[in-house]
């Protein structure tokens, strides 16, 4: 498909008369540019036909299924986008907000934050939420931020590394490091759970907290996450949990009853706002009584009145983000939890464990499982089975998905599997769908053996062939 | 180098002697792990580093991995040909794929890395 700009033709563009065209110079002559800006000439059929097939190109959750493990590519209900769109809420300046007299001009968009807050506090059992990370990574920093001030705050200054499984996602050592941590890491044991013994030897009193994923990236609860609470606890080390496979324990489990002390929420997994290329995304956080004092601020209030306000909480980490986040993105979430409701939100959890339990009893014959029959939101399989007999390796088994009209599950992950492919269904798939792609996996275990070649080439049906990601990372080139 | 003659961590790196200094790098078994490598970061020269402290950081199309210090000692050379071509070390992780070399080495430490042998039945484990 040819790029904009080689469509374009000198003098070329729509056929509606505009009126902007006629517009007054709005600046001197010393502030305006010299050359016209450099963009394409095409008339708005050409555009439109452009970007519509750029579209259909597009490989998405709208158009097919979208397994992809630890990332929760659930449908987005199309009633998030219609409140997300309501022009009370679009046409805002985030600046009413910081404004005091401006602040009655948004009190609409400061109840829907403040009351998502608390939405997110009560799922996650804690006592208060902020929406301003931006992503979940940005969550975790925030989080450790704040565990970081609370220990320094109570004079800890002995508290110097943070505990994370090699299971986590590579997420949770970078956001320790950053926030000046050192990490140690704590092997998995040969079920997929965390090391109990390993953990404990690890624990020791320069530890300033403990990052966990529950269910963990094996698909796996932590049966032993209480104990780790409190263990961690006597140590004065906090519990963070990070929120990438809510999912899992939506409305059934909160981690504030674990004993998890600061979570972050994935708005764009668990609750269904748009996922992918780089966002927007929210990774809003929440704590429990141990660090509601160190939250980002300024924070939302309600005064006696009923008028929101903003407060800075005493021992803020201060802002993280400009504002209150992607707010949109929140308002998404916001709906989203209200059309669910108490009782929908569980019925996610359940439908989401069942889809990925169903896929994982249907291939367990044909792919490697290393951890059992059982798995929460996700199930891991691997290619080991076929590596060993020379056939093919996981990413063929991905991209020969590809043609079959599948995204492919996430591979090469977590780094404790070898050949891993991680398969996270979600709640929103029917059972066809399901058996559809089950069918098709069966079908390239079958052809590995029989013709692992053709795999090899795969994908054959997309818009490109195999891509070259070893040249791509070796030569990166960015300048067009 | 002979693998046959070098030293190896459970961290997936080896170490040999070759004229008075030591020089390290990671595994055949590593680097068949980690797939096709594309970027390594190196240590600074004249760097002190401990017994399991992060050296160099070799990523591959799949993850990035630290390569950790087998032995205590001081960075005395690094292998900046990795740096226009990393897949010297799919290609050759025992000769031109090495990482960096290490002057003043704890003797002690050395001692009690494992043998070729010993590595071969450490991986046979592991895969």
């Amino acid at each position: 498909m040819k790029l904009i700009f080689k469509k374009s033709v000198p003098g070329r563009g729509t056929t509606i008369f505009d009126p902007l065209s006629q517009a007054v110079q709005p600046l001197p002559d010393s502030l305006m540019r010299g050359d016209p800006p450099a963009l394409p000439e095409v008339s708005e059929l050409e555009v439109i036909r452009h970007f519509t097939g750029l579209s259909r190109r597009n490989f998405g959750v709208d158009s097919h299924f979208y397994p992809l493990g630890s990332c929760t590519m659930k449908y987005n209900p199309r009633i998030d986008e219609l409140t997300a769109s309501l022009p009370g809420f679009t046409g805002l300046h985030p600046h009413w907000a910081t404004i005091p007299a401006a602040r009655a001009l948004c009190q609409g968009a400061l109840a829907v934050i403040w009351e998502l807050e608390r939405f997110l506090a009560e799922i996650g059992g804690m006592k208060a939420g902020c929406l301003q990370p931006m992503a979940g990574a940005h969550g975790e920093l925030a989080g450790v931020l704040m565990i970081a001030a609370y220990h320094r705050t109570r004079g800890n200054h002995g508290k110097k590394v943070m505990l994370v499984p090699d299971s986590a996602h590579g997420t949770n050592p970078a956001s320790a490091a950053m926030a000046g941590f050192s990490v140690r890491t704590v092997p998995s044991a040969p079920n997929g759970e965390i090391d109990f013994d390993a953990f404990r030897a690890a624990l020791d009193e320069t530890v300033a907290g403990v990052m966990l994923t529950c269910p963990n990236t094996h698909g796996l609860f932590e049966r032993q996450v209480a104990e780790i609470a409190r263990l961690a606890h006597e140590q004065d080390a906090l519990l963070y949990y990070d929120g990438a496979n809510l999912n899992a324990i939506l409305g059934k489990v909160r981690p504030g009853d674990l004993g998890f002390d600061v979570m972050h929420f994935n708005l764009h997994k668990t609750f269904s706002t748009p996922h992918g290329m780089g966002g927007p995304g929210s990774g809003a956080v929440a704590v429990g009584e141990r660090l509601e004092a160190f939250l980002p601020g300024p924070r939302i209030i309600r005064g006696e009145n009923g008028d929101f306000d903003l407060m800075t909480p005493e021992h803020s980490i201060g802002a993280i983000a400009p504002f209150f986040g992607s707010f949109l993105v929140g308002l998404r979430a916001w709906t989203y939890i209200r059309a669910h409701g108490r009782d929908g939100l569980p019925k996610v959890a359940e439908a989401a464990v069942l889809n990925a339990n169903y896929v994982l009893a249907r291939l367990k014959d044909h792919f490697h499982a290393p951890f059992g029959d059982r798995c929460m939101h996700e199930c891991v399989l691997n290619a080991t089975r076929q590596v060993a007999a020379g056939q093919v390796k996981a990413l063929d088994i991905a991209k020969a998905l590809l043609d079959r009209g599948f995204h492919a599950p996430t591979v090469y992950f977590p780094l404790t599997v070898p050949e891993c492919l991680m398969i996270e269904p979600t709640e929103t798939e029917s059972r066809e769908t399901l058996d559809a792609f089950c069918e098709a996996m069966i079908e390239i275990a079958r052809l590995a053996e029989a013709d692992p070649e053709a795999l090899k080439q795969a994908p054959t049906s997309m818009p490109v062939g195999r891509l070259d990601e070893v040249k791509a990372a070796r030569e990166l080139n960015c300048s067009c | 180098m002979n693998p046959e003659s070098l030293r190896y961590s459970d961290e997936y790196e080896w170490i040999g002697e070759s004229n008075g200094v030591y020089v390290v790098g990671i595994t055949d078994f590593a680097q068949e792990k980690l797939g096709d490598i594309t970027y390594v970061e190196l240590p600074a020269v004249g760097k002190k580093i401990a017994r399991g402290e992060e050296a160099a950081i070799v990523e591959s199309v799949k993850a990035a991995s630290d390569v950790f210090a087998p032995v205590s000692g001081t960075v005395i050379e690094v292998n900046y040909a990795l740096e226009n071509d990393p897949g010297l070390i799919n290609r050759d992780p025992f000769g031109r794929g090495w990482i960096f070399k290490l002057d003043g080495i704890n003797q002690k430490e050395y001692e009690e890395l494992m043998s070729y042998i010993a590595y071969r039945a450490f991986c046979q484990g592991e895969s």
